[in-house]
């Protein structure tokens, strides 16, 4: 059990990297606590499975270091580290039963036969493996596979951390739920820091404490699930969590606020100070369709918009609105009045997010 | 939906009919037909039944040639398969020299049978052979043409260095074939090298590894060229497989009939122990 410090870390494949785009991983400081459950976020290319591999010691990274409990162990193997890594795509020994799979990791490390036998038993009773025990792995399915694969990584109990690189790609989705419970389970009975990467935003909310998004080799946000709801510190998290994502607007300074078109949005003071302080290439404003207010009736000095489109979810509304030109997506509650081809809507400022070269501008006081 | 009942199908099928017909079926059945008849002309013929494979099988110079002819299938089987599996996970698997080494490895192969047994011929010769003038000087008596010993072990030499290519080869694009990830599970799960070849290359190489092991029974079973222009079968008869045997009785003696009635047993040995080993790799470990 091991807290997991990255520092200064970056990783790139080319062997004379020139530029950042030569960097699968960027230059990056973080921390994983010991005995947290964590989620790594990001769509796919964008190293997230690169960053396990320097955790676990697969990869080596070529700048940085990589610190269990603030020893170094860059130059560590993986069996040193003593790590545990689920793959995406099941790994089994194809000549080996189902039991001696689960007991590999533990008699390689020249455990007692009895305790092997113990430890093997009480993980494919966790897993719901125990009818399986005597088959060769090769006959298993693709689900009996990947938690056979899974077991293996879960069987160590004394491992610094356990990672799992998109566990449950191949595993069909009623099934996924149960596993992803059971992995939450595990997590809190043996307190083990885990790291768990995936594309998925629902499976990293679900599993995990905290969420690490990745997008370009850099963690842009690292936070509660609600965290990257409410205060995306990057246009990223806002496009890529919550669905639909967040509604951009690229937008011009003007006094008192921004605008677009020949729309004037008005912002707090310290907002204005922060984007007249440095000289930004690109303004964006930001805000979740669910948090747009839409007047049940047609106010004058509210922003009015244009219906395209209305898409009905059942327990709510999609409206597609065109605001001066800008697409909006809003969120409308079911039993709110469906407007027809015009419609007052504001912004409240809480909820309203000033973007500057595609980070938050954090409306310090 | 109508069913068309008639007969067209057949049509389609004729054309591979009479492809093994032709290519297989008839010159087979002329030897069987060599094989139950003592033929002197045209027009003297006569049926002798199984006379002619009781006397192969009761021949001793037969016995002698089969039992010569498994112990060596038997040596070049124990000796390229390892060799093959060790050559090719020492082989580079990327970069300039994989392909480099891919190349070398295949270059044996190239070379017909023929010049093989005289590249060998020459090189081993004790006179002359840079293989066999520069053993004789450090003091080793070796000579191929006279000693039976050194007869063999150069036929065997000569046929792994020509052949453990072809196994290496196909063990190597097995190698390629299994995944990264599979080494670094066992890396996490703390496998030792030998745990890795034991359960995951091992496994992973099985199918290409029948293939290696059938090809080299049978053709190390029919080999012909090589030992005979190497040895010409000697000393005495040290070196004298199978197919020399048979070469000898059906051109050298003219006897068609016994000759045909061994081809056709010296067949159904390569057809079931080809069998054999296909059935045992195959349900070595079956399905639980």
């Amino acid at each position: 059990m091991a807290e997991i410090h990255l520092q200064n870390l970056a990783h790139s494949y080319s062997p004379t990297p020139v530029g950042p785009e030569d960097y699968a991983i960027r230059e990056m400081n973080h921390i994983w606590e010991q005995g947290g459950a964590y989620a790594l976020l990001g769509p796919s290319g964008c190293g997230k499975s690169t960053l396990l591999n320097i955790i676990s010691g697969l990869l080596s990274p070529s700048e940085g270091q990589v610190l269990f409990d603030s020893k170094v162990v860059n130059d560590l193997t993986p069996e040193k580290r003593n790590i545990a890594q689920v793959f995406q795509f099941p790994v089994v020994y194809d000549t080996m039963s189902v039991f001696d799979n689960l007991a590999f990791p533990l008699r390689n490390q020249g455990m007692a036969e009895a305790k092997v036998h113990s430890k093997v038993q009480e993980i494919a009773e966790v897993l719901d493996l125990q009818n399986l025990l005597g088959k060769k792995a090769r006959n298993l399915s693709a689900d009996e596979k990947q938690k056979v694969s899974m077991g293996r990584g879960l069987v160590r109990d004394d491992v610094s951390a356990i990672l799992f690189d998109e566990p449950l790609t191949v595993i069909d989705p009623h099934l996924k739920w149960k596993l992803r419970r059971k992995l939450k389970q595990i997590h809190e009975q043996f307190n083990i820091t885990m790291v768990y990467v995936t594309h998925d935003q629902l499976e990293a909310s679900t599993f995990a404490d905290k969420i690490a998004v990745m997008y370009g080799g850099q963690i842009v946000q690292f936070g509660t699930p609600r965290e990257l709801f409410e205060r995306p510190s990057h246009t990223f998290v806002g496009y890529f969590i919550g669905s639909p994502g967040m509604n951009l607007i690229e937008v011009q300074a003007d006094a008192g606020g921004v605008r677009f078109a020949g729309t004037h949005l008005a912002l707090s003071e310290v907002q204005q100070r922060q984007i007249a302080e440095k000289n930004y290439k690109k303004l964006q404003v930001g805000i979740r369709p669910e948090f747009i207010h839409v007047w049940d009736e047609s106010t004058p000095d509210a922003l009015q918009a244009d219906v395209i489109h209305i898409e009905d979810l059942g327990t709510y509304k999609i409206l597609t609105l065109n605001l001066d030109g800008a697409p909006l997506k809003v969120r409308l509650a079911e039993d709110k009045p469906v407007p027809e081809d015009r419609v007052s809507i504001s912004f409240p400022a809480q909820w309203l997010m000033v973007y500057a070269d595609d980070y938050l501008l954090e409306a310090r006081p | 939906m109508n069913k068309v009942q008639n007969n067209k199908a057949w049509w389609l099928v004729l054309p591979v009919f009479l492809l093994v017909a032709f290519s297989a079926v008839i010159p087979m059945m002329t030897v069987v037909n060599y094989s139950v008849q003592d033929i002197f002309d045209q027009s003297s013929r006569y049926f002798v039944g199984a006379d002619w494979y009781k006397q192969v099988l009761l021949d001793p110079r037969l016995h002698d040639s089969l039992l010569r002819q498994f112990i060596y299938s038997a040596c070049v089987l124990l000796i390229e398969i390892p060799l093959g599996i060790a050559i090719a996970l020492t082989m580079p698997t990327k970069g300039r020299w994989s392909s480099l080494v891919l190349i070398v490895m295949a270059i044996p192969l190239l070379i017909p049978w023929n010049v093989v047994g005289t590249i060998w011929q020459i090189f081993g010769r004790a006179d002359i052979g840079l293989l066999g003038s520069s053993l004789n000087a450090i003091g080793i008596n070796y000579n191929y043409a006279a000693n039976t010993m050194d007869a063999w072990v150069t036929v065997l030499v000569m046929d792994v260095w020509h052949w453990t290519s072809l196994v290496a080869l196909l063990c190597y694009s097995g190698l390629r074939a299994i995944p990264d990830v599979y080494y670094q599970a066992a890396r996490i799960d703390r496998a030792s090298a030998w745990a890795v070849f034991r359960h995951i290359q091992l496994p992973k190489m099985k199918s290409v590894l029948l293939i290696a092991v059938m090809l080299r029974f049978m053709d190390s079973f029919m080999i012909y060229t090589e030992p005979f222009v190497l040895t010409g079968g000697g000393p005495g008869n040290a070196t004298t497989f199978l197919s020399q045997t048979l070469t000898q009785m059906a051109v050298g003696q003219f006897d068609l009939g016994p000759a045909a009635a061994f081809s056709l047993v010296y067949f159904l040995i390569i057809l079931l122990v080809s069998w054999l080993f296909y059935t045992a790799m195959t349900h070595s470990d079956a399905n639980r």
